[in-house]
């Protein structure tokens, strides 16, 4: 019979009666037929049918036994937990956080990086990418590409894989009406092939396909994904065939995709779709603004073998474009050309989708799942050494049960019960605690004008996860002092002796030098994620963003720079209102233009320059300083007139003094009227670059002023909250001009903060996985101590007695935990020195190898060493010889 | 009856051989065969036969089955498995070769 048949037999234990009753009486029938008498027939079978019950009750035992024992050691588990309730409590709480903690960072990352996305053969999507060297040897990658490439790609490939290109999503304005009802979405342009491609099905009209992405301009079409119908329309029928306005172009719905599928970047959902033949640059091979995926055909993504041909071919093909794209360049560095045409194409699995936030992130998060990790080593080795010393006091109830004949497998049996309940509860702990904080980082990563939407997900992979989780911990925590506490002796236990004390604190020590060490790493690893984040943050800027509010302004058609100098007068007379200039974009707030630029008509050199326009009064209302020249006025134009910084001089003039020289930026040139003092451009990280400044007044060859559709007001406001005249100022730009809107309102100082987000988020996350590191690992010290201190009371009686003072005791008691530390710590050193490597590209204006960083967390844990031993000492120092002799 | 042990082997041999022969016998079939095909020198008890069932059943040799019979009665039947049919051949040679060599010492002593 099959265990299952055993095992179901338990459950039909009448039936099973009653069946064995039916044969016997068939067998009875039979016989009293061939003229047997049924009397004797009977009492023959008397004893077999006896049998055969036995034989029967012996499984269901066998099996219900099993059962019953489980549930007997739950129930004596539970019975421990509960008597144990201060260890309990300990274990099951540090657990959970060190669980938790795994799991809200694998929601994270699974959402972000590994989650394949919700199409049709995710597993066969890639994205290309290239990659050159920088002058300083540094590999730079651009996973951009400009579509008339992507187009020769696409034609040269058609029969290995179908490519995909997609920009990324970006914020748009956009109404459904007028202008006054202007509201943002995400916008993605895709290849209209990628909706057939990725198998995506209509849930309301129809969606785009590669007709609608033929010819540049003429398919004002788009599609909305399910999330944004659902938020935006509640699910309205009669969307399809409404129009949307975006920019100067009208766009009709066709339909809305079915499924959860939001575009193809993981931390940003996509609302719109639109086809890549309406993108302004569509038809422009300088301008780089999709990313490629490439959806590889079953035949090539099976043998893997397809794989390089095509990166191969995919390659040439780049090559190529790019050769005949640098013909056209004349005046830049031909070394710099050599090397984007030299660059190496990549093809990467990209089934998780591709953003850059995904890039951003992917080491911060890995470095963090280390972190975690380790937290949750540490709290393993706590509980098992809990574990070890709470088994040390139940020895003599394991050698009871021993000596009256349990066998070891049924105590470890037991003792894993126990253990298993103990991770069960933390897990269950552990996963509120990650389902309240995976979405707490989400929202730390955001600011005001990224907002991150990621999909955090509770379903079979979280399960799964968590499942593993608890299967590891038990395995890290509970077999070992398992197969510990069940390998006693019962004679010299129940003597009253300690079976082989040496072994078990040796075991003990061992866990706490490991602790140790972990403990050592993290606060090593998060010190530098601290002290990089605060040298970040106090960095001099070179402007002052307090009291700074940012206004991007739009309008429909674009005007010439004096009507928006005519907006910025009036805004001057708002009360509150100190001084107030015009930007093309703010500084740090990613706005990027740079160029080579040419000095004294001599060739470019190798580094570029940024530039940005700005209006008179910038500098000031910036608090950049005005070291030479003089600032722009009325009149000034580009080309024309420029201010440098110091860092352009430096490049350029060899530091010496600027004004009256001259530059050419492409066609244009300048003259320089002012200086001013280095401020970062697009990011705090970077060495400052050369900057110059041109007026935002342009004028084309002719000297006719060009129309601008966008500028950033600059307005640096009297009161200590910027934000308070946010409302105010909103509506007086409408009423400055007609046609005129606010689009974007930030103040300053937050878009100086989002330049520190990751490194903010890196730093406070690690400062507290550290703290829980430290709390836990001064529980586990103190732990030991105090178990060891217990075991040798009698030892420190007799030398108390024969005149041992204090400060022997102490040394005694806590010689060898020291000792243990010290080992650990430096072996924490160890691994620490080995792995600032690789998490140096998240760290800045801080060295891994600084004795300070190592300093700090031997101070640290030297110190909770201290504190956790203090009372042990204390305890030790109150024995009383004459007690302690007598209780023995 | 005898200790099950010390006349297992054979017993579950015949009823091994039986149910080869005769697949789909009921317990009172096996019994009746064992006596009819040895012209009455071996009886099998019931007392034995169901326990030594059982337990080739859970040897997982023979299985059972319910069926009805014409009187109405349902009957519990068994056959052999592939496993029994394994099991059949392996007992018989070691019958043969240990009467064989018992035949041989009770002739040449």
């Amino acid at each position: 019979m099959s265990l299952w048949s055993r095992v179901a037999n338990v459950f039909r234990g009448e039936k099973l009666s009653s069946e064995i009753a039916e044969e016997m009486d068939s067998h009875i029938a039979e016989a009293v037929e061939q003229g047997r008498d049924p009397e004797e027939a009977r009492r023959a079978l008397g004893r077999s049918y006896e049998q055969r019950r036995q034989r029967e009750i012996g499984h269901e035992i066998r099996t219900v036994r099993w059962l019953e024992l489980l549930s007997a050691d739950i129930r004596f588990g539970w019975k421990q937990l509960k008597r144990n309730k201060v260890t309990s409590i300990v274990a099951i709480l540090s657990l959970a956080l060190a669980m938790g903690a795994c799991i809200g960072a694998f929601r994270l990352m699974d959402a972000l990086l590994w989650r394949p996305l919700p199409v049709a053969h995710a597993e066969r999507i890639f994205a290309i990418s290239r990659e050159a060297y920088d002058q300083q040897g540094k590999p730079i990658r651009s996973d951009m590409w400009a579509y008339p490439s992507f187009s020769l790609m696409r034609d040269a490939v058609k029969d290995q894989a179908e490519l995909i290109a997609v920009s990324p999503a970006s914020r748009t304005d956009l109404t459904y009406s007028s202008d006054q009802e202007m509201e943002k979405a995400n916008v993605q342009y895709v290849s209209g092939s990628m909706f057939g491609a990725f198998g995506l099905q209509p849930a309301l009209g129809r969606l785009l396909t590669e007709s609608d992405d033929q010819k540049p301009g003429a398919h004002p079409y788009v599609v909305l994904s399910h999330d944004y119908w659902t938020q935006r329309f509640g699910q309205d029928r009669q969307v399809v065939g409404r129009t949307l306005r975006m920019g100067n172009g009208i766009y009709e719905i066709t339909g809305v995709i079915d499924g959860p599928f939001t575009g193809t970047e993981p931390g940003t959902m996509t609302d719109i779709f639109l086809p890549d033949m309406m993108h302004p640059a569509v038809t422009r091979s300088d301008s780089s603004w999709a990313r490629t995926l490439v959806l590889v055909k079953p035949v090539a993504a099976k043998t893997g073998a397809g794989l390089e041909p095509l990166r191969q071919k995919l390659s040439a093909i780049s090559r190529v474009f790019e050769e005949e794209r640098a013909k056209g360049f004349t005046g830049a560095d031909r070394i710099f050309f050599q090397k984007i045409i030299d660059a190496t194409l990549l093809m990467e699995p990209a089934g998780a989708g591709i953003s850059s936030l995904q890039e951003e992130y992917r080491k911060a998060l890995g470095i963090l799942a280390v972190l975690v990790v380790m937290v949750l080593l540490i709290a393993c080795a706590n509980v098992a050494n809990l574990k070890m010393a709470q088994s040390a006091m139940r020895s003599r109830e394991m050698a009871l049960r021993v000596a009256i004949g349990a066998g070891r497998g049924r105590l470890v049996q037991m003792l894993l019960v126990e253990n298993a309940m103990l991770a069960a509860l933390a897990a269950g702990l552990g996963a509120l605690l990650a389902w309240r904080s995976a979405p707490l980082v989400v929202s730390m990563i955001q600011s005001s004008d990224t907002p991150v939407r990621l999909l955090l997900y509770t379903d079979w992979r979280v399960l799964g996860f968590g499942a593993a989780l608890v299967f590891c911990v038990l395995l890290l925590f509970g077999v070992l002092p398992a197969l510990r506490a069940s390998a006693v002796k019962p004679v010299s236990a129940l003597k009253g002796g300690e079976d082989d004390p040496q072994s078990r604190r040796r075991l003990m020590h061992g866990m706490i030098a490991a602790q140790v060490a972990f403990c050592f790493l993290v606060i090593f690893i998060s010190g530098l994620f601290v002290r990089t984040f605060e040298s970040l943050a106090n960095k001099p800027l070179g402007f002052a963003p307090d009291n700074l509010l940012l206004l991007d302004v739009v309008t429909q058609q674009g005007q010439p720079a004096v009507v928006w100098d005519q907006i910025a007068d009036s805004l001057r007379s708002v009360p509150g209102v100190e001084t107030v200039a015009i930007a093309g974009w703010p500084l740090v707030s990613g706005g990027n233009w740079n160029n080579f630029v040419s000095v004294g008509g001599a060739a470019p050199g190798p580094i570029m320059t940024s530039l940005l326009a700005i209006s008179p009064g910038w500098a000031e209302t910036m608090k950049i300083p005005l070291l030479d020249g003089r600032d722009f006025r009325a009149g000034d134009t580009a080309p024309g007139q420029a201010i440098v910084n110091l860092a352009f001089v430096r490049t350029f003039f060899d530091g010496k003094n600027p004004i009256g020289k001259t530059f050419q930026e492409r066609e244009n040139h300048y003259r320089v009227v002012g200086l001013v003092a280095d401020a970062p451009y697009l990011n705090l990280k970077d060495a400052i670059v050369p900057v110059a400044y041109i007026p935002f007044h342009a004028v084309d060859a002719q000297g006719v002023a060009q129309a601008e559709t966008q500028e950033t007001f600059v307005v640096r406001t009297a009161g200590s909250n910027p934000l308070a005249l946010a409302s105010v100022l909103r509506k007086a730009i409408p009423q400055a001009r007609a046609g005129f809107r606010v689009s974007d309102l930030r103040t300053q100082s937050e878009v100086v903060r989002a330049q520190t987000v990751r490194e903010r988020l890196l730093a406070m996350l690690a400062a507290f996985f550290s703290f829980v590191a430290l709390l836990l690992a001064g529980l586990g010290l103190y732990g030991v101590l105090s178990y060891s201190l217990q075991q040798r009371e009698r030892e420190f009686g007799i030398r108390i007695a024969v005149g041992a003072g204090i400060g022997d005791i102490a040394w005694q008691a806590t010689s060898r935990i020291f000792l243990m530390v010290m080992t650990g710590a430096a072996i924490g050193a160890a691994l620490g020195m080995a792995s600032v490597r690789s998490v140096e590209t998240l760290l800045y204006g801080v060295k891994g190898s600084d004795p300070v960083t190592l300093a700090g967390p031997a101070l640290v844990l030297l110190v909770i060493a201290l504190l956790s031993a203090l009372p042990v000492i204390a305890r030790a120092s109150r024995i009383d010889p004459k007690m302690m002799l007598r209780a023995e | 009856m005898k200790k099950p042990d010390s006349l297992q082997g054979t017993l579950d041999l015949l009823v091994l051989k039986i149910l080869s022969r005769r697949p789909r016998t009921h317990g009172y079939g096996i019994m009746a065969a064992v006596k009819d095909c040895s012209d009455d020198l071996l009886r099998v008890e019931e007392g034995s036969l169901y326990p030594a069932l059982y337990r080739l059943e859970e040897a997982g040799w023979i299985r059972a089955e319910w069926i009805k019979k014409d009187t109405g009665r349902r009957a519990r039947v068994y056959e052999l498995t592939a496993a029994g049919k394994k099991q059949l051949g392996m007992e018989e040679s070691r019958w043969l070769s240990a009467s064989a060599a018992i035949n041989q010492v009770l002739r040449t002593v």
